[in-house]
C-alpha cells in the first residue's frame, strides 16, 4: 500500500503531538486566558486527532473513539501488541 | 471515568534484560515516591480541592501519573523478560520471583508493599499542596 503512512513516523507524530497537548493542557488549568497557549493547544489536538484517525484507518486503533475508523468488518483492539510488548507503541 | 489509549506516552524499547536494575527501578512503580503513590495522592486529593485551577491540575497530572506508572511497569518487564533460572539466582532477583515470578507487583526497591500511608490526603490545600511538593520534589 503506497499510500499508506510508515507505522513508525505515524507513531511518532501521535506521541509528539500528545506530548504538545499534555503539556500545554496542564498550563492552560493555571492560564485559561492565554491565547497563545489556546492556539497552540487547538493546533497540536488537531493534529494528534488526524494521525490518531489515521494509524485507526490504516493499522488498529489506539483509542475507543477512533475504533470506528478502522476499515476491517473485525473489531480489531486486541491484535496489535500490547505497549510494553515487542512491535507495540 | 478514565479511557486507556493504547501506547505508552513515551516509547519503551529495551534490548538487554537486567534483573539488578530492575529490582531498583521497581521502586518508581510500588515505592513511597513512586507513580502509583503519586496518582492515588492527586486523585485522592482532587474532590476537597476548594480552587478549581489546583483541581484541573490535580486531575490532569493524577491521570498522567498513571501513563508514567505504565511507563515504568513496561521498563521492569522488558528488563526482566524470559530470565533464565541461573539469571535469577546470580541477579539476586529470587527473592521477588518466589512470590510474582516476572509479573509486575508494586513493592519498593526494599520490598515494601505498595501502601496507601505513602501518602496523605487531608482536605486543606495547603496541606495537600505541601505534601504534593515533598512527594514529587524528590523525583524532580
Amino acid at each position: 500500500m503506497s499510500d499508506c503512512p510508515c507505522r513508525n513516523d505515524l507513531m511518532e507524530r501521535i506521541n509528539e503531538a500528545s506530548f504538545a497537548v499534555d503539556d500545554v493542557k496542564l498550563y492552560l488549568d493555571t492560564h485559561p486566558w492565554d491565547d497563545e497557549a489556546l492556539v497552540y493547544f487547538q493546533e497540536y489536538s488537531r493534529m494528534r486527532n488526524e494521525a490518531l484517525k489515521e494509524y485507526a484507518k490504516h493499522y488498529s486503533p489506539l483509542t475507543v473513539d477512533t475504533a470506528s475508523y478502522s476499515e476491517d468488518a473485525r473489531w480489531k483492539w486486541i491484535d496489535e501488541p500490547w505497549p510494553w510488548q515487542e512491535g507495540g507503541c | 471515568m478514565w479511557n486507556y489509549e493504547k501506547r505508552l506516552q513515551y516509547p519503551v524499547k529495551i534490548t538487554q534484560t537486567n534483573p539488578k536494575i530492575a529490582q531498583i527501578i521497581i521502586t518508581q512503580f510500588g515505592g513511597p515516591d513512586g507513580e502509583l503513590a503519586a496518582s492515588m495522592r492527586y486523585l485522592s486529593q482532587r474532590y476537597t480541592m476548594p480552587y478549581k485551577e489546583v483541581t484541573g491540575v490535580l486531575t490532569d497530572i493524577g491521570t498522567e501519573e498513571l501513563a508514567h506508572m505504565e511507563i515504568i511497569c513496561a521498563i521492569v518487564y522488558q528488563l526482566t523478560k524470559d530470565l533464565t533460572p541461573e539469571e535469577i539466582e546470580q541477579s539476586g532477583f529470587g527473592k521477588y520471583y518466589v512470590d510474582h515470578t516476572l509479573a509486575l507487583w508494586p513493592q519498593a526497591a526494599s520490598g515494601t508493599p505498595w501502601t496507601a500511608t505513602y501518602f496523605q490526603s487531608k482536605g486543606d490545600p495547603i496541606t495537600d499542596l505541601h505534601e504534593d511538593m515533598a512527594a514529587d520534589g524528590t523525583i524532580v
